[in-house]
C-alpha cells in the first residue's frame, strides 16, 4: 500500500501525457499499466527477432508540437520524419501519386483532370480554413451549454466570437462542412474518381461509417488537424516507430520524478463517500489517491473499473449509450525485401508515404456495406504503410517493416465471435489484394501479425478496438463527448477523470485529451497551470 | 405588352399562396403555369381511364395553420375532417401495429407494455424536441449576419424554450440533434416493426438510410408538421390533395390573382442587374419589376435567369444543390378493393407501411447509393379511393411511394422499370394476397418521370434534399436562404427554400411575407 497524489490508470500516450503534466507540477504520481510495456496503442514491438513494429497505430501527425515542447520529448529522444509521397494504385495499372509539395501535389492532380487541378487550389484553401476554424479548439475544455458557470459561459462565448468572426457566409460553409459527407463535400470540387477516393480516406479511417455518410467531412478534418514541422496536415513517421513518442513520454515522466508500473492492471477504481480514494491491481496491491485519472474508454472506465452502484442510473444508461465501434483491423507484416509496385516509377518517392488501392468512392462504400451486414469487406480499404523505407531503425538493413490498416472490419463477425478461421480469411482478403499489385509479394512475408477488433480489445484495452475510444460523430463531438454533462474530463466521482480519446478533442495520437484533462485536475486542486501551455497560433 | 406588379411563376402550392398573399397586399400579381391545370405536384390526374390518382403527395401532414388562416381557405371548402389517419406498420405474418392519435398516441398490436411504455416516453421526447424545432421551420431562417433586434429576440426566445426543457432534456436534444435515426431507436425500443417505422419515416424522401447520421432530422422534421392544429397528425385527402389545391385557387381568384395555366415561362427577363418581367416560351414578354419563382431553385437560377447574370461562386453553389430525387411514385388501378392480410377493415384507410426491420430499410437503401435499384424496396401505402371517389365503383386507386428508386439509375430507367415493377407486386401480394390478380392497369413514375411532368429538377419532392447541409440558413444556399436573391426583384418561394417540402405552404407564405416587410422599409 503506497499513498501518492494522484494515479493514472493506463500508460498510453495520453494518460503519461496527463501524468507528465500533474508531475511537473509537483505532485506525486503513480502510472499503473497492464501490460509488461508502456504505450497503450502507440507502441514498437519486437513480435520477430530483428523487426520492430508500430502494430497499433502507425503514423503520426496530430500529436500537439506544444505537447512535445513542454515535455521536452524530442530531449528524451522523440523525432518525427514527414514522409515523401504516397500513391492510390487504379485497376487499370496507373496510379495516383501524392506529394509533400502543393504545386508537385497539384500538377499529378492535373495528368487526371486539369479542372480538378484547379479545383485543388480551392478545395486547399476551403478544408485550410475549416482547420483553422477548430484546431485552437482541441486545446481547449469544450463548455457545457446547460450550465450556467461563469467558465462555461465564457468559454461558449469565446466559440460564439469565434464563429461569428468567420463573417456570415463562411459560417455557412462551416455549417455544410460540419453536416456533409466527405462524398458530397469531394463532388463540390473534383470529377475523377481516384482523386475523391483518395481525399475521402481521411473521412473514414478509424469511423464505423462510409464517405457517404453525413458527418465524415468533419472525419477529414480530424484527420488534417495535425501538423509535422509546422506544416499543417502533414503526416509523417516517429523514428523507431510509434512507441517512441511513448517512449519519450515515459522517459520525461520519470525523469521529473514520476513511477510507473508495467504489468500492473487496474482491477478496480476505489471509491468511498462519491469519491475516488485509489485504485486495487488485478494482483489485489492497492494504492490510495485523492486523484484517480483512467485512461481507459469511457465504457471501460465506467462500466468495468468503477461500481455501478456508485454511479447515478443515468449517466451509466448514457455510458452505455456511448458508440464505440470496431471497424478496422490491421496486418503487421515483417517482409526480408522490399515489395515491388510495377506500377511506379522506379526510385519513385510514392513508397515512402501511404498506399492504397481503393481508387473509388463506391468501394469504399461498398466495403461499409459489408461492415453493416456485420462482415469483413471483401474489397477491403487498405492504408498501408512501409515506414522502414524511411527509418533504418526498425529492422536490420534490407528488410522491412510493413503496416496495413484495414477497413472495414466488424467486431463480430454476423454476430458471433471471431473464430481463428475468421481472422485467416480475413488477412488472405487483404494480402491477395496487395498481391494483385505486387507480384511475389506473398514470398517476402517472414512473419505476419493478424488483429481485428477482438486482439485490439484484448492487448489494448481499447474496446471493440475502436482506435478512436468512440466514434467521432456529432452526437459525441465536443460537449458531448463522451456523454453530455461530464464532457470536461470529469465524472459524477469527485476525484475521478477520464483523459483518454473518449473525451474531447478525440481519438489519433494526439495527447490533447491527457494534456486538457491535466489542466482541468490541476484548475481544481487551484494549483499552477503555467506549465501548460496554451495552443500556439495557427498555420 | 402585359404588366403586373409581380409574377408567380409556376402554380403549384407555394406559387399560389405567394400569388394569394400578394395579392391581397392590393398588389396586381399574375400567375403563370405550364400545366393545364394548377396544383403542381398536388394535382391528380387520370392514370388509368376511370382511375384517378392523388397527385405526386398523398399524405397531408404538414399545411400550416397560418397558411389556412391568412388565405381562409376554410371558406373555400378546405375541411380537415379525416385528420388522424392511422399509421400501420405491416407485417408479413399478419401482426400489424396500429398507430393513432397523432404519430402514435396509442399503438395497438401485439406490444408488451413494457415496450408500449419505453413508445410513449420516446415519442414524447421526439415531441418535446420538435417543438423547437418547429420555432425554426415556421418563421424566417435564422439569421448569420446582420441579425435584427426581432431576429436576435426571436432566436433568444428559440434558447430560452431549449432551456425550460430542463438541463437533462436539453443536453439530450443537443446530443440527439444530428443522430442516426437507428442509432436513437435502438437506444430506446426493442420492437423492430417500431424501429422499422421510424426508419422509414426518418428517411422518406431523402437520400440517407436509417443509420447515416443526420437522418434522425427528418423525423423531427415530419414531428414539426402539424395538421388542423394537431401536430405530427396526419389526414389522407378524401379527393386527394385536388382538395387542396381547389380550395388555395379559389382564395386567390377572389384576392385577385389573374391565372395563367398552359403558359410555360421561358426565361426571367433581366435590364441592368434588376428583374423586368418574363419571357414566356410562346414568344411574348410580361413585364413586372418583381419576379417569384414557385420553380426549384436550380431551375430558377440556371434555366430561367441563366448563369451569365450570376457570380460564379453562386453558380457553382447552385450547381452543388443534391437535387437527386430517390422516390418514385406506383398508382395501380385494382378492379376491387385489397385486402391485407390481418389488417382491420377500416385501417385500409391508413397510411400502411412495409418496412418491417430498420435494417431492412437499410439495406433497401444500400444499392440507391451505387445508382441501383434495391431487391426488397420499402413503401408506404393509402388507398384515396376509399375516401373519395377515384375509382369506378367497387374498384380501387392504390398509390405508394417506392422508397430507394435513384434519380440517376445506372442501368436506365426506361429497361428497369417493369421488372421492377413486378418485384414491387410481388411484395404487395406478399401483403395482400391476390391483389395481382386484380390489377387493372398501373403508371410507375420514377424520379425521371416525376421531373418531367412536374418539372421537379431531379424529381426531387423537396426540390433539393432537405439534410442537413441543405436546411434553414443554407436551403437553398446561404446566399439565397432569405428568399431574396442577389437579383433584385427575383424572389423564390419554392420547397427548394426554407423550410422545405411538403405541402405546407410555409415556403409561399414567407417568400410573401419577405416581400411585403421589404415593400414597407
Amino acid at each position: 500500500m503506497k499513498k501518492y497524489d494522484a494515479i493514472v490508470v493506463g500508460a498510453g500516450h495520453n494518460g503519461l501525457v496527463n501524468a507528465c503534466y500533474l508531475r511537473r507540477s509537483g505532485l506525486n504520481v503513480l502510472v499503473a499499466e497492464k501490460n509488461d510495456w508502456v504505450g497503450g496503442a502507440a507502441v514498437s514491438r519486437e513480435l520477430t527477432p530483428g523487426y520492430l513494429y508500430s502494430n497499433c497505430s502507425y503514423v503520426c501527425s496530430l500529436f500537439r508540437p506544444e505537447i512535445m515542447r513542454d515535455l521536452e520529448l524530442p530531449k528524451h529522444g522523440l523525432q518525427i520524419i514527414a514522409y515523401e509521397g504516397g500513391a492510390v494504385f487504379t485497376r487499370d495499372g496507373d496510379y495516383l501519386a501524392s506529394y509533400r509539395d502543393h504545386h508537385a501535389h497539384r500538377r499529378e492532380f492535373a495528368r487526371f483532370s486539369k479542372r480538378d487541378a484547379e479545383a485543388y487550389e480551392r478545395y486547399s484553401r476551403d478544408v485550410t480554413r475549416q482547420c483553422r476554424f477548430i484546431q485552437p479548439l482541441l486545446m481547449r475544455r469544450a463548455p457545457d451549454p446547460a450550465s450556467f458557470r461563469p467558465s462555461d459561459i465564457s468559454e461558449l462565448l469565446y466559440l460564439g466570437k469565434k464563429f461569428s468572426g468567420l463573417g456570415a457566409r463562411e459560417m455557412a460553409d462551416t455549417l455544410r462542412f460540419w453536416t456533409m459527407s466527405i462524398s458530397d463535400f469531394l463532388d463540390e470540387y473534383f470529377e475523377t474518381d481516384v482523386i475523391k477516393a483518395y481525399l475521402a480516406i481521411s473521412g473514414i479511417i478509424g469511423t464505423a461509417l462510409g464517405p457517404m455518410s453525413p458527418g465524415t467531412a468533419y472525419v477529414l478534418l480530424h484527420h488534417y488537424m495535425g501538423e509535422v514541422d509546422g506544416s499543417v496536415g502533414a503526416w509523417g513517421y516517429a523514428r523507431g516507430g510509434m512507441g517512441s513518442i511513448t517512449k519519450a513520454l515515459a522517459s520525461s515522466f520519470v525523469a521529473s520524478g514520476g513511477t510507473i508500473l508495467t504489468g500492473s492492471g487496474v482491477h478496480k477504481i476505489l471509491v468511498s463517500n462519491g469519491s475516488a480514494k485509489g485504485v486495487v491491481l488485478e494482483n489485489g496491491d492497492e494504492h490510495f489517491a485523492k486523484v484517480v485519472v483512467s485512461n481507459a474508454d469511457v465504457k471501460r472506465t465506467f462500466l468495468k473499473l468503477v461500481e455501478e452502484k456508485e454511479l447515478p442510473t443515468a449517466f451509466v444508461r448514457s455510458v452505455r449509450n456511448f458508440k464505440i465501434r470496431g471497424s478496422s483491423g490491421k496486418l503487421n507484416i515483417a517482409l526480408d525485401s522490399f515489395p515491388e509496385f510495377p506500377a511506379l516509377p522506379k526510385e519513385s518517392t510514392c513508397v515512402r508515404g501511404d498506399m492504397h488501392f481503393t481508387d473509388s468512392v463506391e468501394r469504399m462504400e461498398r466495403g461499409y456495406d459489408d461492415w453493416k451486414a456485420g462482415r469483413w469487406s471483401a474489397d477491403p480499404f487498405i492504408d498501408m504503410m512501409i515506414p522502414t523505407a524511411m527509418d533504418p531503425t526498425m529492422t536490420s538493413p534490407g528488410k522491412h517493416f510493413m503496416s496495413c490498416f484495414v477497413q472495414y472490419c466488424p467486431p463480430k463477425v454476423e454476430g458471433r465471435d471471431w473464430t481463428e478461421a475468421d481472422r485467416d480469411a480475413f488477412a488472405e482478403t487483404v494480402i491477395s489484394q496487395i498481391a494483385e499489385y505486387s507480384p511475389g509479394f506473398r514470398d517476402r512475408i517472414v512473419h505476419m501479425e493478424v488483429r481485428t477488433p477482438r486482439e485490439l480489445e484484448a492487448e489494448v484495452g481499447l474496446t471493440e478496438g475502436n482506435i478512436f475510444q468512440g466514434e467521432l460523430t456529432f452526437d459525441q463531438l465536443l460537449f458531448n463527448r463522451p456523454v453530455p454533462g461530464y464532457a470536461q474530463y470529469r465524472s459524477p466521482i469527485r476525484g475521478l477523470y477520464i483523459c483518454g480519446s473518449s473525451t474531447h478533442p478525440g481519438g489519433g495520437v494526439m495527447g490533447a485529451p491527457g494534456r486538457n484533462a491535466a489542466r482541468e485536475i490541476l484548475s481544481n486542486l487551484s494549483r499552477d497551470v503555467s506549465h501548460v501551455s496554451d495552443a500556439h497560433d495557427v498555420i | 405588352m402585359m404588366s403586373y406588379d409581380t409574377i408567380v411563376v409556376g402554380g403549384g402550392h407555394n406559387g399560389l399562396v405567394a400569388a394569394t398573399m400578394l395579392a391581397k397586399s392590393g398588389r396586381k400579381v399574375g400567375l403563370f403555369e405550364a400545366a393545364n391545370q394548377l396544383g403542381g405536384a398536388a394535382r391528380g390526374h387520370e392514370f388509368h381511364p376511370g382511375f384517378t390518382s392523388p397527385g405526386l403527395a398523398h399524405v397531408l401532414n404538414r399545411l400550416h395553420s397560418d397558411v389556412v388562416r391568412e388565405l381562409g381557405l376554410a371558406h373555400q371548402g378546405l375541411t380537415l375532417k379525416t385528420a388522424n389517419a392511422p399509421t400501420v406498420a405491416l407485417a408479413l405474418d399478419g401482426e400489424h401495429l396500429v398507430l393513432r392519435g397523432s404519430y402514435g398516441a396509442s399503438v395497438e398490436g401485439n406490444l408488451p407494455s413494457s415496450e408500449i411504455a419505453a413508445w410513449q416516453s420516446l415519442r414524447k421526447q421526439l415531441f418535446r424536441h420538435a417543438s423547437i424545432l418547429k420555432r425554426l421551420f415556421d418563421d424566417f431562417p435564422p439569421p448569420l449576419s446582420s441579425a435584427s433586434a426581432i431576429d436576435i429576440l426571436k432566436l433568444a426566445k428559440t434558447g430560452l424554450a431549449l432551456r425550460l426543457l430542463g438541463k437533462v432534456e436539453m443536453r439530450e436534444f443537443m446530443r440527439m440533434i444530428l443522430m442516426p435515426v437507428a442509432d436513437v431507436a435502438n437506444e430506446h425500443l426493442g420492437d423492430e416493426r417500431l424501429k422499422g417505422l421510424l426508419a422509414f419515416d426518418a428517411t422518406l424522401g431523402v437520400r440517407l438510410g436509417p443509420r447515416s447520421p443526420t437522418s434522425l432530422l427528418g423525423l423531427y422534421y415530419r414531428l414539426a408538421g402539424e395538421l388542423d392544429g394537431v401536430a405530427g397528425g396526419q389526414a389522407i385527402m378524401a379527393g386527394g390533395m385536388e382538395h387542396v389545391i381547389a380550395a388555395l385557387e379559389k382564395s386567390a381568384c377572389l384576392a385577385g390573382v389573374t391565372i395563367r395555366t398552359g403558359a410555360t415561362v421561358a426565361r426571367v427577363l433581366i435590364e441592368g442587374e434588376a428583374v423586368k418581367g418574363i419571357l414566356l416560351a410562346d414568344g411574348s414578354e410580361v413585364s413586372a419589376p418583381l419576379v417569384v419563382s414557385g420553380l426549384s431553385p436550380v431551375t430558377t437560377f440556371m434555366s430561367l435567369v441563366g448563369p451569365r447574370h450570376l457570380d460564379t461562386g453562386f453558380v457553382r453553389a447552385i450547381s452543388n444543390i443534391r437535387t437527386k430525387g430517390d422516390t418514385s411514385k406506383l398508382h395501380i388501378a385494382l378492379d376491387c378493393m385489397p385486402r391485407f392480410s390481418g389488417l382491420a377493415a377500416a385501417d385500409h384507410a391508413g397510411r400502411l407501411v412495409i418496412a418491417p426491420t430498420s435494417d431492412h430499410v437499410e439495406r433497401s437503401f444500400n444499392p440507391a447509393k451505387y445508382g441501383e435499384l434495391p431487391e426488397q424496396p420499402v413503401m408506404e401505402i393509402t388507398l384515396p379511393s376509399m375516401l373519395a371517389k377515384a375509382a369506378p365503383d367497387g374498384a380501387c386507386v392504390l398509390s405508394a411511394n417506392i422508397q430507394h428508386t435513384p434519380y440517376d439509375l445506372k442501368q436506365g430507367w426506361p429497361s428497369a422499370k417493369p421488372e421492377f415493377y413486378q418485384r414491387v407486386l410481388t411484395i404487395l401480394e406478399k401483403h395482400a394476397p391476390g391483389i395481382r390478380k386484380t390489377v387493372m392497369g398501373f403508371e410507375l413514375l420514377s424520379p425521371p418521370d416525376i421531373e418531367a411532368r412536374y418539372l421537379m429538377t431531379g424529381g426531387h419532392w423537396h426540390h433539393g434534399e432537405l439534410q442537413a447541409d441543405q436546411i434553414m440558413m443554407m436551403r437553398p444556399t446561404y446566399a439565397a436562404s432569405r428568399y431574396a436573391t442577389p437579383i433584385p426583384g427575383l424572389y423564390l418561394c419554392s420547397a427548394g427554400s426554407h423550410p422545405g417540402g411538403g405541402i405546407s405552404g410555409m415556403p409561399g407564405l414567407l417568400a410573401a411575407r419577405t416581400i411585403l416587410k421589404s415593400a414597407r422599409t
